[in-house]
């Protein structure tokens, strides 16, 4: 009964007759270091599935997407939780939560469009569980942090056991909830860059219901020089394509322009005019696309505000 | 597995399959019949208790990550002879009509109460918008938990 067929790394098995709501049957170890997660990881042989906060994998698990022999917990491993802040940029650690992003204050200040970004993510009971380096490794592109991690050109470390290996973000995500994470590979962190004070940012995101995921949403970043043109532009989109990504020809021709509203629109609707959406139950292709280039717009003026007062 | 957990103030102990999550945990091991489950995949808010203090959905917590750690179901958070302060407002706004999704929205209330007794309606409501409730149409408990907040900022406790 039932077929088989590949979403990403997940075997997907469906059934005519029955729709699953519980996992399947696994074994669980929780370590207490890195390097015997390592050890665990390279001797074990099948399926092993590393958990965070589990809300996202969870639900996965509950669906039968996946089916894993074993599940590694990384919330016995000390340090994972670390959030640092210095003069070169900032570090999440992978079990930094979104609860905890939201409480640290001097984060908001090191970096504003990430923590602006995460207010949206998931719903109170998630954030108190759901964990940076849970959401990088799942690699939803519906999802902020990977659109972010993008967006902020961030860079994720991953530890093996040869030691560890610097990914740049918009190398790491392959496709959707496909990452370039090897079977005996970790997440540790992930790292921004430095984020100047002076910076213009604006990110702004729509869905039904706060917290759920959005339907479209924009993530946007650039400096000033003293004629007032932007350069280093940055428009990261969540919500479309198969991976987290930027709008690369709008960023160029926007870039070196003294920008205003009426411009970011014409731009951002003659580069969305030229790329597919998804079309489904909830939304148009036409509807996607408008509200892609809406958000675009919105964050735009979020980012312009602070200039005109 | 062997876990052990402390559940309303009591120990709990027992061998348990590592599939099994919380919320089946609470209903089938524990016999704790008071916390709900609905959609199983971390959508509708009516399995959530309360770890360490902090809300979560125990649909999507497996029950040996609970190991070593202290829960409290919507049974721990009132005693059997009178209405905590939270059903008692939930009773005079007519917060429920069937209540399937009740101990949901009293877990989470309790646990934003409890941190932001000060909290404004447009808090309340992004917190309880994690929680679906197909009869009331939210303003009764929205207004419930608000009033509720008197009990909480007096004694930071329910």
């Amino acid at each position: 009964m039932g077929s088989h067929h590949q979403i990403g790394q997940y075997q997907v098995r469906l059934t005519h007759s029955n729709q699953f709501m519980k996992s399947t049957d696994f074994n669980y170890i929780s370590p207490h270091t890195i390097k015997d997660a390592l050890q665990i990881l390279d001797q074990t042989e099948g399926e092993v599935k590393i958990i965070s906060g589990g809300q996202s994998l969870m639900p996965i698990l509950n669906y039968r997407l996946a089916s894993p022999q074993l599940l590694m917990d990384l919330q016995g491993i000390p340090g994972l939780n670390q959030v640092n802040i210095s003069a070169s940029g900032t570090t999440l650690g992978a079990r930094v939560r979104w609860v905890d992003i939201e409480a640290h204050t001097k984060l908001r200040e090191a970096q504003p469009l990430l923590c602006a970004a995460i207010d949206h993510v998931a719903h109170y009971q998630i954030r108190n569980r759901g964990t940076v380096g849970g959401s990088l490794a799942h690699a939803d592109p519906a999802a902020e942090m990977p659109g972010l991690a993008v967006a902020l050109e961030g860079v994720i470390h991953l530890v093996g056991p040869k030691g560890t290996r610097r990914v740049d973000a918009h190398d790491f995500f392959l496709g959707q909830l496909s990452t370039c994470i090897a079977s005996n590979e970790i997440l540790m962190s992930i790292e921004l860059p430095f984020w100047p004070k002076y910076r213009a940012w604006g990110f702004s995101e729509f869905s039904r219901r706060k917290g759920d995921f959005a339907m479209a949403g924009a993530a946007v970043w650039f400096d000033l020089d003293k004629s007032g043109a932007a350069s280093n532009v940055h428009i990261g989109l969540i919500g479309t394509g198969e991976k987290p990504m930027r709008l690369v020809a709008a960023e160029a021709k926007l870039s070196g322009q003294r920008l205003t509203g009426h411009m970011v629109q014409d731009v951002a609707q003659e580069c969305l005019g030229r790329m597919s959406f998804q079309s489904d139950i909830q939304a148009s292709e036409k509807y996607r696309r408008a509200l892609m280039v809406e958000m675009i717009s919105k964050a735009f003026a979020q980012a312009l505000q602070p200039l005109k007062d | 597995m062997q876990v052990k957990m402390n559940v309303n103030g009591q120990a709990f102990d027992a061998d348990i399959t590592p599939r099994l999550n919380l919320a089946d945990c609470i209903r089938h091991e524990m016999h704790l019949t008071g916390t709900h489950v609905a959609c199983e995949h971390g959508v509708c808010g009516s399995c959530t208790v309360l770890v360490n203090g902090e809300a979560v959905r125990s649909c999507l917590m497996l029950a040996v990550q609970a190991n070593g750690q202290s829960i409290v179901t919507v049974e721990g958070l009132s005693s059997d002879e009178e209405l905590s302060a939270l059903q008692a407002s939930f009773r005079k706004h007519n917060a429920l009509q069937c209540g399937f999704c009740t101990p949901g929205f009293i877990t989470t209330a309790h646990a934003l109460l409890t941190k932001e007794p000060n909290c404004d309606e447009n808090r309340v409501r992004e917190v309880l918008s994690g929680n679906l409730c197909r009869c009331t149409g939210y303003v009764p408990i929205v207004q419930a938990v608000l009033d509720a907040r008197v009990a909480y900022q007096k004694v930071g406790a329910h």
